[in-house]
């Protein structure tokens, strides 16, 4: 089974992408075929401060991801998806879950290979 | 949403002033209401000149501190030899750990041998949501003396982009801290526009350099304010030619002038305090910085 | 003796101040600039640079070969400088402090040492006098490291006995500030009489008041704003020991990289009596009231 992550502003896949890794609201993990989903809340990367990146690839590398579709991805936080072995899929903006795993299913992602800034 | 940060490197060139201007600007413009924030954590002073009224008030919880317990410490020195801040003194019957010097990095808590060190949460600040004559406004206060300065920027901003996403506003207006460091790198990152505010004086051109340089390290968009312009005609002209040779836009010229002072003693922006040619300036920087500020 | 000239707000004349007071001090004097993010008072004291280094802050590397990924190092860092991903442990040595527990714990020795550039020290003279300044590499966070670098050089470089030292400190009240007044015999915070200025000076006096070191005020650009500063002094027995005048000639110097104290005699005399009653304040001064 496929698992990929994506940020999102809320927790259903009608919500929007959030359009900030380290900092969304949380992820939605799901099985783009099953379209089966969980979501994880990222609501206390808001008291961590700094060092949001890498928590959040953390908790997407546990949740077993192989991608994550997104907006921004910064520089620490692109470094540890790519040591996990996680694609990314970046410059995501303006469109919610559903139509990001539609674009993922028909294979319309560009994977990036660099932090946004 | 959008993020506008206004720095300047160098301190007291005017910019809280002037992003005060832009909260007052931006209000009577009705359609592009902002999140207010001030970022400059460490010294806030848009507080005095917008006068929030807090809505919540919160602790700012961040990091640990080392705590020697005394009854059951056996003084072996162990903690001291391992401290790389020099933050424990040895030299009293019980070793003592310096606060102004524990980074809280949890090395003599782990280290030493008989659990004599206690690793207590640190309370470093307050922050607030508040309502002001513009509109919202988050604004913190760190504890004099405290560290993680730039944690606080980051939860503020966070707190600004929460509450603007709530509420359906599309723009946040922050003053951010002076010099280049942990404080101001938190309040850079990701940012839409960094306006920086120039003075035309030797220190201040060369803060200038080295804010444009922090911004351009993050790739971000820029635009400059001068203010102070008549206080040395030459370092003016050499401001702007650094500007056009580096593409950014300038987009006010401001002289010196003794309203900003006036204003601040009435606690008002100085486009409140005097509608003329300087009013006219911040507002049309205003509409240049709504214009031109695409991610 | 060690003189520290810091302020809670920027732009007070924390810089101006700390100029002059090195032009007009009696006896040989070490100026040190450890506003190492925007570091300013070379521009006004023109030293010659005779030498300069980069300084280091030791970060940890992981030999992945020998490293088993038991997260130890990451579970222990209170920084987030380490993480567990996938088959590797990542450094992000941008986050790290440099405190070597995770060396310490590491039960595969598989973490040794790098370094992480903070950026430059550089050093001179001033005439018969001396300098020595910090400036951060741009992008970095952490000043403190490279204080800490600045003071250790300072250290091996001056017989204290010998020079008096001038510090121009970082603005504000967090650890940058702290850290580069803590070693001082006597702190001067510069202020405006401005409602900014007295915030700031509010916060900076609860910020020092814990270090028990004499603390004494500079009102820069006197006369602009109210009463309000020389009220909280009063109020709190801090000696406002020089009242630099509005003065758009001031102004105009200082844009000009001049250093006030050699604009006019009236200037002279007022830094050299700041440098005076600075002494009294301090360790020498002291003994001699105590006599």
């Amino acid at each position: 089974m496929v698992k990929i992550a994506i940020t999102s502003q809320g927790p259903t896949l009608d919500d929007h992408i959030d359009t900030r890794f380290g900092r969304a609201a949380g992820f939605i993990i799901i099985d783009p075929h099953a379209m089966t989903f969980d979501y994880l809340d990222n609501g206390a990367c808001q008291v961590r401060g700094q060092g949001a990146g890498i928590q959040a690839a953390e908790t997407v590398a546990r949740a077993g991801a192989e991608a994550v579709l997104t907006g921004y991805v910064g520089p620490k936080a692109f470094k540890a998806l790519s040591a996990a072995g996680i694609k990314i899929g970046a410059d995501l903006h303006d469109v919610t879950v559903r139509e990001a795993v539609r674009q993922f299913n028909e294979g319309r992602i560009t994977w990036t290979d660099r932090a946004n800034r | 949403m959008r993020e506008i940060v206004v720095i300047s490197g160098k301190g007291g060139t005017g910019k809280t002033s002037v992003t005060a201007a832009f909260a007052h600007i931006g209000r009577s413009g009705g359609k592009t209401q902002a999140v207010i924030c001030d970022l400059d954590v460490d010294a806030p002073d848009l507080h005095l000149l917008l006068q929030p009224r807090p809505v919540t008030t919160h602790q700012f919880a961040s990091g640990h501190e080392a705590r020697i317990l005394p009854e059951t410490c056996t003084a072996c020195g162990e903690c001291a030899s391992r401290c790389r801040f020099q933050a424990i003194c040895v030299d009293g019957a019980v070793p003592y750990i310096d606060p102004l010097k524990c980074e809280g990095c949890n090395v003599c808590v782990t280290f030493c041998p008989v659990g004599a060190i206690a690793f207590e949460p640190k309370v470093c600040g307050t922050w607030h949501r508040s309502q002001t004559r513009f509109g919202p406004m988050v604004h913190a206060l760190l504890r004099p003396g405290e560290e993680n300065s730039g944690r606080l920027v980051a939860l503020l901003r966070d707190q600004a982009r929460h509450y603007a996403r709530a509420n359906g506003l599309d723009l946040i207006l922050a003053d951010g801290p002076p010099g280049i460091g942990c404080p101001a790198i938190s309040a850079l990152t990701g940012v839409h526009l960094a306006v920086v505010v120039a003075e035309p004086t030797p220190s201040g051109r060369h803060d200038f350099h080295r804010a444009v340089e922090l911004c351009q390290h993050f790739k971000l968009n820029i635009a400059t304010i001068i203010n102070k312009a008549d206080l040395n005609p030459q370092l003016n002209a050499a401001l702007q030619q650094d500007c056009r040779r580096m593409h950014i836009p300038v987009i006010a010229e401001l002289r010196h002038d003794m309203a900003f002072t006036h204003a601040l003693m009435q606690a008002q922006t100085v486009t409140e305090f005097k509608d003329g040619a300087l009013a006219a300036k911040l507002r049309r920087a205003w509409a240049d910085i709504l214009t031109t500020n695409t991610p | 003796m060690i003189v520290a000239i810091a302020s809670g707000k920027g732009g007070t004349g924390k810089t101006l101040t700390a100029a002059s007071l090195v032009r007009t001090w009696a006896g040989p004097v070490v100026a040190v600039d450890l506003d190492v993010e925007v570091p300013n008072l070379h521009l006004f004291l023109n030293p010659r640079i005779t030498g300069r280094q980069p300084a280091f802050l030791q970060v940890p590397v992981v030999d992945n070969a020998k490293c088993d990924r038991c997260g130890r190092c990451a579970d222990f860092c209170q920084f987030r400088a380490l993480s567990v991903l996938g088959a590797t442990v990542m450094v992000f040595d941008q986050m790290c402090h440099g405190c070597g527990g995770c060396k310490d714990l590491c039960p595969q020795g598989a973490i040794t040492w790098g370094s992480r550039e903070l950026g430059e020290i550089a050093w001179g003279g001033i005439g018969d006098d001396h300098f020595l300044m910090g400036r951060l590499r741009v992008g970095e966070a952490m000043s403190p490291p490279l204080m800490r670098a600045v003071k250790t050089r300072l250290k091996e470089w001056t017989p204290a006995a010998h020079s008096d030292v001038i510090i121009d400190a970082p603005p504000g009240v967090s650890c940058p500030a702290i850290n580069a007044v803590m070693d001082s015999d006597v702190i001067v915070l510069v202020t405006d009489p401005t409602p900014f200025g007295l915030f700031d000076l509010t916060l900076a006096y609860k910020a020092f008041v814990p270090l028990n070191k004499p603390l004494a005020v500079v009102i820069n650009r006197d006369g602009i704003g109210g009463e309000a500063v020389d009220t909280f002094c009063r109020a709190h027995r801090l000696p406002v020991l020089a009242r630099i005048p509005y003065d758009l000639q001031i102004a105009a110097a200082y844009a000009g990289g001049r250093i006030i104290a050699e604009q006019a005699n009236v200037y002279w005399t007022l830094f050299s009596n700041l440098g005076d009653q600075l002494r009294m304040l301090g360790p020498e001064g002291r003994q001699v009231g105590y006599a």
